[in-house]
C-alpha cells in the first residue's frame, strides 16, 4: 500500500528500526497512578471524582501463593486520562461520543506543543487567548488539521505539592484556556482536542468564563476530546510529536485513565 | 495519699515488650448480665422482683426466696469497707504482674457484702462509693473508691487498669480535618495525653484551624487518608507502635436514602470512610497495639469509634448514613473480641446529628463538637464502653433498649 509519503510498510519498517537505534524516542505522557494523586474537587454537594485506590487481592501468600495482583478503583477521570465528547452536557447528544465508539484512528495523532510554561509560572491564572495561539502559529506555523494541542505550562512539576490543584477559599487557581481560543482551535483548526498537565483542560477558575469550562464544553459540544494531567511536555517539540492516546474501551465511558506516550525525533 | 503517676521512661529497645495476660475469663451466663450496665458505666446488680433483695455475686435465683426472676437494675453505689487485704504473690499471671494488689470487703447499702478492688486511697474502715467496670477481659468487675475525689486519684494503678486514661499515652485522631477532631484533639490534650496524632487526609486542601493545630503542643499533624490503604499501613509503619489509643473521628456523612438519594458512587464513598477506613484503621493498628497491652504506664489502651447512634435503627433522611453506621457498629463488635486478647478496650461513643454542614436541615437539638470531645475523654477516663452524647442519642438507645421495632417505625416517620 502506497501513498503520497511513499510505501507505508517500508515506512513502518523504517520506523520500527528507528525506534530501536533511538532515532525515534518514546516520551510517557503520563503520571503514575498512585493514591495520593489530586483529583478534580467539585462543590461537596455534588457527586465527587473518585481517586485512585488499589486493594491487594493476593502477593504469594495465603490469599493466592503463586500470584499478586490487586483489585483497583478509579474514576474514569483520575490521574492521566482521556475525557471523550459525551463527558460534557454539551457532547450528549453527538453519535460515537463514548470512549468504546470512537474511531480508533482518533488515538494516534500528530500533536502541537504549545509553550507557556513562562506565562503561567508568571500567573497562576494565566490565560490562554487566540492572540496566544496565533502568536505560536507565526512562529511555528499554522496548527496542522486533526492534530493535539498540548498547552505546555509545566504545571506537572508540582504534582506532589498543594500547588498542583493549587486550592483556595475561592476555588483552584491554574492555567488553561479562554474560550476565543478554544472555538479557533475548534471552528478554525478542526483540531482532534486538547491537552494541559493540570487537572483539567480548563482554567481552575475556569467555571467564571463564559461560557463556563470553556475547554470542556467547546471541544466536547464540537465532538472533540480532552487530555488531561499530562507530563513530560517539556520533552517534546512544538510539532512533529506523533501522540498514542488511547482509553480503556469501556461501554458508554466518560473517559478513562490511559497511558499516553508520544513519538518524538531521537535527540528532541 | 495518691502519687501522682510519672511520665513513664523511653521505651528500653533490649527489654522485650511483655506479653499482655487477661484477668480470669470465665463467667456464668447470670454474671454476664452485668456486663451491660457496666459497659455503660451504671452501677447495678440483680434485684429480685418478688422479695426486692439485692444478689451479689449474681445468680440463677433469689438466694432469700428463691424466685428466679432476678433483673439487673441500678441499685445505690453506696457502702463501707470493713476489710482489706494486699495480695502480694499469685500463681494469676495477670494480678502476679501487677501485684501488689489491693481487695476488700465491702457491705453496700443496698445488702450485700462484696469483695472489691479496693482504691489506694479508700481507707478501711471507711464509707466508699462502689462502680462497676469492665476489667481487661471484657467481664464485669467492682472497686470501691473513695467518696471525695481529686485528680491524682485517677492515677490509682488498679483503676488504670479498669480504665483506658489517655494521661501520658500517645492518641492518634484520625481526622482531625473537622471541628469534631479538632475539639476531641484539644481535649486529649488537656487530659495530657503525652502526644497527639492529629490525621490528616489529602493535606493539599486548606482548611480551617490548621494553625492552631501545628501551634498546639504535643499535636503532631501527619497524613492519613483512611479511604486509602496505602496510606493507613504507611502511617502505622512509622507510629503504629506507639499508638496506644486511636480516636476514630472521620464520618463521611450525606443526606438521603436508597431511592431518594445520591445514589450507589456516593453511597460507596460513605462506606469507604465510615466501614472500610474502620477495617484499614484495625488491621493496619490493631496487630501491634494488641501486642502492647501490658505495655507499661504507656501501654496500648483503647480504639475509640464515634459513630452515629443510628448505627442502632436507621433513619431514613440520613439512610445510608445510618447504614454505614450500623456496619460500624457490627465491625466494633468484632474488634471489641479481636482485640480482647490484648487486652485493648473498644470503646463506641455514639453520637446524635452533629452541628455542622451536612446537618444544616436538622431541627435541633445537635450535638456540638466539645459534647463529642468530653464524651470520648470521658469514655477513656472511665472504661466506659457505650456512650451517648446528646439528647437524641441517649433518647434513641434508650427507645432501641425497650424495643428495636417500634424505634424503627418511629424514626420513619
Amino acid at each position: 500500500m502506497t501513498d503520497g509519503l511513499g510505501n507505508a510498510g517500508d515506512l513502518l519498517a523504517r520506523l520500527a528500526a528507528n525506534l530501536a537505534s533511538g532515532g525515534v524516542e518514546i516520551v510517557d505522557l503520563t503520571h503514575t497512578l498512585t493514591p495520593e494523586f489530586p483529583v478534580i474537587v467539585l462543590p461537596a454537594e455534588f457527586g465527587q471524582c473518585q481517586p485512585f485506590r488499589m486493594e491487594e487481592v493476593s502477593r504469594y501468600d495465603a490469599r493466592g501463593p503463586g500470584w499478586y495482583w490487586n483489585t483497583i478503583t478509579v474514576s474514569e477521570h483520575a490521574g492521566t486520562h482521556f475525557d471523550a465528547p459525551a463527558h460534557w452536557i454539551s457532547g450528549r447528544n453527538l453519535p460515537n461520543a463514548t470512549v468504546d465508539a470512537l474511531d480508533p484512528q482518533t488515538l494516534v495523532a500528530p500533536a502541537v506543543v504549545l509553550d507557556f510554561s513562562a506565562e503561567s509560572a508568571a500567573d497562576e491564572d494565566f490565560l490562554l487567548t487566540r492572540a496566544h495561539v496565533e502568536a505560536w502559529e507565526a512562529e511555528h506555523g499554522a496548527i496542522p488539521p486533526r492534530s493535539w494541542v498540548l498547552l505546555r505550562t509545566d504545571w506537572s512539576r508540582h504534582v506532589g505539592t498543594p500547588r498542583y490543584l493549587n486550592l483556595r477559599e475561592d476555588g483552584a487557581h491554574s492555567p488553561g484556556p479562554d474560550a476565543d481560543a478554544v472555538r479557533f482551535l475548534v471552528e478554525e483548526r478542526n483540531i482532534l482536542g486538547f491537552g494541559t498537565e493540570t487537572v483539567g483542560t480548563d482554567a481552575g477558575q475556569g467555571g467564571h468564563l463564559d461560557p463556563p469550562y470553556p475547554a470542556h464544553f467547546i471541544l466536547h459540544g464540537a465532538g472533540r476530546c480532552g487530555l488531561q494531567c499530562l507530563a513530560n511536555l517539556d520533552r517534546l517539540p512544538p510539532r512533529g510529536a506523533l501522540v498514542f492516546a488511547a482509553p480503556l474501551k469501556i461501554r458508554h465511558g466518560s473517559g478513562s485513565p490511559l497511558r499516553g506516550l508520544a513519538l518524538v525525533p531521537g535527540g528532541s | 495519699m495518691s502519687e501522682p503517676l510519672r511520665p513513664p521512661p523511653r521505651k528500653d529497645p533490649q527489654a522485650p515488650t511483655r506479653p499482655p495476660q487477661l484477668p480470669p475469663q470465665e463467667r456464668s451466663r447470670a454474671a454476664l448480665g452485668l456486663v451491660g450496665a457496666a459497659a455503660r458505666g451504671v452501677f447495678a446488680l440483680q434485684r429480685c422482683g418478688n422479695c426486692g433483695t439485692v444478689a451479689y455475686p449474681p445468680r440463677d435465683a433469689c438466694a432469700a426466696c428463691l424466685s428466679v426472676d432476678l433483673a439487673v437494675e441500678p441499685v445505690p453505689d453506696a457502702g463501707e469497707a470493713i476489710a482489706e487485704t494486699t495480695i502480694r504473690t499469685t500463681t494469676d499471671l495477670y494480678f502476679r504482674e501487677r501485684a501488689p494488689w489491693r481487695v476488700g470487703l465491702v457491705r453496700l447499702d443496698c445488702g450485700p457484702s462484696v469483695v472489691t478492688h479496693l482504691h489506694r486511697d479508700v481507707a478501711v474502715p471507711g464509707r466508699v462509693r462502689m462502680v462497676l467496670k469492665l476489667d481487661r477481659s471484657g467481664n464485669a468487675v467492682m472497686m470501691a473508691l473513695p467518696t471525695t475525689w481529686s485528680a491524682p486519684m485517677a492515677d490509682d494503678p488498679e483503676l488504670r487498669e479498669l480504665t483506658a486514661s489517655p494521661k501520658f499515652r500517645r492518641v492518634l485522631v484520625t481526622d482531625a480535618r473537622t471541628p469534631t477532631g479538632q475539639a476531641v484533639v484539644e481535649a486529649l490534650v488537656k487530659a495530657e495525653a503525652s502526644l497527639v496524632f492529629a490525621g490528616i487526609a489529602e493535606p493539599f486542601k486548606p482548611f480551617a484551624g490548621r494553625e492552631k493545630l501545628e501551634a498546639t503542643e504535643r499535636v503532631q499533624i501527619v497524613p492519613l487518608d483512611l479511604t486509602d490503604t496505602s496510606s493507613v499501613e504507611s502511617l502505622a509503619g512509622e507510629i503504629g507502635g506507639k499508638t496506644d489509643i486511636i480516636v476514630n473521628t472521620a464520618d463521611h456523612v450525606r443526606p438521603g436514602g436508597l431511592i431518594d438519594g445520591p445514589g450507589v458512587a456516593t453511597a460507596r464513598v460513605s462506606f469507604e470512610l465510615n466501614v472500610f477506613g474502620l477495617q484499614r484503621l484495625a488491621s493496619s493498628f490493631g496487630p501491634a497495639m494488641r501486642g502492647r497491652g501490658a505495655d507499661g504506664t504507656n501501654s496500648a489502651a483503647a480504639f475509640v469509634d464515634v459513630l452515629p447512634v443510628h448505627a442502632l435503627a436507621n433513619w431514613p433522611g440520613f439512610g445510608v448514613h445510618s447504614a454505614t453506621a450500623a456496619a460500624r457498629l457490627s465491625m466494633l463488635q468484632c474488634l471489641r473480641a479481636e482485640l480482647r486478647p490484648g487486652g485493648v478496650r473498644v470503646l463506641s461513643v455514639f453520637t446524635g446529628p452533629v452541628e455542622d454542614d451536612w446537618r444544616q436541615s436538622v431541627p435541633p437539638p445537635k450535638v456540638a463538637p466539645r459534647q463529642i470531645a468530653s464524651a470520648v475523654v470521658r469514655a477513656l477516663q472511665e472504661g466506659i464502653e457505650e456512650s451517648f452524647v446528646g439528647d437524641v442519642a441517649a433518647d434513641v438507645a434508650a427507645r432501641f433498649a425497650e424495643d428495636a421495632k417500634t424505634l424503627e417505625r418511629e424514626l420513619g416517620s
